[in-house]
């Protein structure tokens, strides 16, 4: 009988460590099989963030640095510029990417480094115990904000997707979400379209995958679920928001000097 | 024969991260270094290498971290309020096991402070900047040929150890002009980088960089580990100048550049018939305790000084032998505050 459904190779054989009805391991499995489909897994780096996606190499069977929290984009800058035959890729909740790592994030993007940031937005910091974040719904309760995110005090949800569309070095940017059937297969043919920019060294891309909480969210699985093709989806409408690739080739350097024997100094530098 | 060169100091940090083969540098401006990034920017592009201006301080160091797991020699440059910045990115690499050299021109503080030559980073620098219990190499020049001799050196240092080392250094030796014979990178036997993040290929085992442990004991026997290496470098990589010091009568322990207007001082002092010399600390972690308890053996007397408040002396007084007397001589840095010779040997007569 023919096998229809199996593992992808690049996703270890292991259980998860994610709460029931969590969709961080949907969407890990998503990025594990577009790794496959396009046979980039050996020469993949993979940057984890610090959230509940901490434990990301052991879940990818591929090497993986782990950045402090927020800093992801800017260790994958080092790792891509350092190594660029690889294929690099951060995972960031929505705590780690919108809120402390908004700098590495906006200037990874607007340098169009050559790298893929599937970001994981679940309206809170699951990890710490579900407090306020920058995607925190309007009048949503968290351990943080008790009596519901105050606009007037705590501002509005970012939406991350449209933001960083606007940079000249992103190449692409989507929303997607794995609520439904379909959205799933929307959201795996938008993560392939990302990492194809990569592949193509095309510049920058950016997937926003909404994504459940049930534990910090203090609902079941399915509510989760219904509230992501809810009220979420709502604020955070799914589509792709660039498809371009703005990508130019860098300025050519000078051409290198390779005198191994006689070094050659700036003129500044005077013999004495 | 080899060339003599007429440079900054903060140059031959440069061309000596060259030299040793580091083509991947991140920075972000601030006085008084810039004339690192500056030089970098023009030169590492013409070798195929690659300099980025980064965002912030916190950018650079995290992009440091990136390229060295991959096993490349890379460098970051900034100045205190930078490499304030710097120290989650640099607990991360000492936790991670992470080489890469940092370079510290630093200058006054607290707060903004001002860009005068300052030695109010010896504590930040050799007790672990950032949380969590750990050290680093910090390698002090003292003059142009120093800057780019242990920026060499800290390369080496930093691959054999697997450790983050920094040089610190201030205004006076990164901006001041002086000869330097740019001496080729020397042979040295290096581990190779079994553990570098390179892509796992079919066969190979996958690499992780990191610095969380979280399995019954792992993280205790982690942090044996990392002070089991600070226990050889301790052993072995102290490294200190000693200058008129044989017959020494009070010998006076200065780092970096405030040594150098010491060692005028000590002239002076000899012209004077006094018998003074100098143990300068050249490696400030691992700090060269056996020189001290070695001199102290015999002199009695140790003058400290230095561009502070008193900081390095913490560890001479916990390195002289018992009987030793310890005295400080230190301004607080700042316009204006960098002692001149005189100043120094009114403090030699006071002690000696
Ligand atoms: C510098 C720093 N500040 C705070 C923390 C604590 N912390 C760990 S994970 C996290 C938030 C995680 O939330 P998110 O990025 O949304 O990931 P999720 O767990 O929701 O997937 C925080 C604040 C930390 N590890 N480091
Ligand atoms: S706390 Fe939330 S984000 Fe974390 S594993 Fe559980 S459900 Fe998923
Ligand atoms: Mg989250």
């Amino acid at each position: 009988m023919p096998q229809v459904f199996k593992r992808p190779v690049s996703l270890k054989d292991v259980p998860t460590h994610f709460c029931p009805g969590c969709q961080h391991g949907t969407i890990h499995r998503l990025v594990a099989e577009a790794m496959d489909e396009f046979g980039v897994r050996e020469r993949t780096i993979g940057v984890a963030s610090v959230g509940c996606s901490v434990f990301l190499y052991g879940y990818f069977d591929v090497d993986v640095v782990e950045a402090p929290h927020g800093r992801a984009p800017a260790v994958a800058t080092g790792v891509k510029r350092a190594r660029p035959d690889s294929f690099v890729f951060t995972y960031q909740g929505d705590g780690d990417l919108a809120a402390i790592g908004t700098a590495e994030i906006i200037h990874a993007a607007n340098r169009g480094e050559d790298i893929t940031v599937i970001f994981v937005n679940n309206t809170t910091y699951g990890m710490t115990g579900g407090q306020m974040a920058p995607t925190t719904m309007v009048g949503q309760k968290t351990s943080t904000s008790p009596y519901g995110r105050d606009r007037a005090k705590d501002g509005s949800p970012i939406r991350m997707a449209e933001l960083l569309a606007q940079l000249g070095g992103v190449a692409f940017s989507a929303r997607v979400a794995v609520n439904t059937p379909k959205n799933l297969m929307d959201a795996k043919k938008q993560i392939m379209n990302a990492f194809r920019y990569q592949v193509e060294g095309k510049g920058f891309s950016f997937i926003e995958a909404l994504s459940t909480c049930p534990t910090a969210w203090g609902v079941t699985p399915i509510q989760a679920n219904e509230r992501i093709g809810g009220e979420l989806i709502e604020y955070f409408p799914l589509g792709v928001y660039k498809d371009t690739a703005q990508w130019k080739p860098r300025i050519a350097p000078p051409a290198p000097v390779e005198q191994p024997g006689a070094r050659a100094f700036p003129e500044f530098m005077n013999e004495i | 024969m080899s060339q003599r060169l007429f440079v900054k100091g903060n140059e031959a940090v440069a061309m000596a991260a060259i030299e040793a083969g580091c083509r991947y540098y991140f920075g972000y401006p601030i006085t008084p270094q810039s004339d690192i990034p500056e030089y970098l920017s023009r030169e590492l592009p013409k070798l195929n290498g690659e300099f980025i201006q980064a965002e912030s301080e916190v950018g650079a160091i995290n992009m440091l971290l990136g390229a060295s797991a991959t096993g490349v020699r890379a460098m970051t440059s900034s100045s205190s309020p930078g490499i304030s910045l710097k120290q989650e990115g640099i607990s991360y690499m000492a936790g991670s096991e992470l080489p890469g050299v940092i370079v510290n021109i630093s200058r006054s503080g607290p707060g903004l402070g001002g860009i005068d030559a300052s030695q109010a980073d010896y504590w930040q620098s050799v007790k672990g900047g950032g949380h969590g219990g750990y050290h680093i190499v910090v390698l002090a020049p003292a003059s142009v040929q120093e800057m780019y001799d242990l920026t060499m050196l800290a390369f080496d240092l930093a691959d054999i150890y697997r450790t983050p080392v920094m040089v610190l250094a201030d205004s006076v030796v990164g901006q001041m002009k002086e000869a330097l014979v740019p001496n080729p990178r020397p042979v040295t036997i290096l581990p190779e980088k079994a553990w570098r993040v390179r892509g796992r290929r079919e066969g190979t085992e996958q690499m992780i960089v990191k610095s969380l442990f979280l399995g019954d004991g792992e993280l205790e026997a982690h942090n044996w580990k990392l002070h089991g290496k600070y226990d050889v470098m301790k052993e072995n990589e102290c490294r200190q100048e000693l200058f008129m010091a044989d017959d020494a009568q009070l010998v006076i322990a200065a780092f970096g550049s405030v040594a150098r207007i010491a060692k005028t001082a000590i002239l002076m002092a000899r012209d004077a018939g006094m018998k003074v010399g100098l143990l300068r600390p050249i490696t400030l972690f691992p700090f060269p305790t056996k020189a001290f308890q070695e001199v102290t053996l015999r002199c009695k007397k140790i003058l400290d000084i230095e561009l502070n408040n008193g900081q390095m002396v913490d560890d001479v007084r916990l390195s002289v032998a018992r009987d030793a007397e310890v005295y400080f001589y230190g301004r607080p840095p700042g316009a204006g505050s960098l002692p001149v010779p005189e100043e120094l040997f009114e403090q030699i007569k006071k002690h000696y």
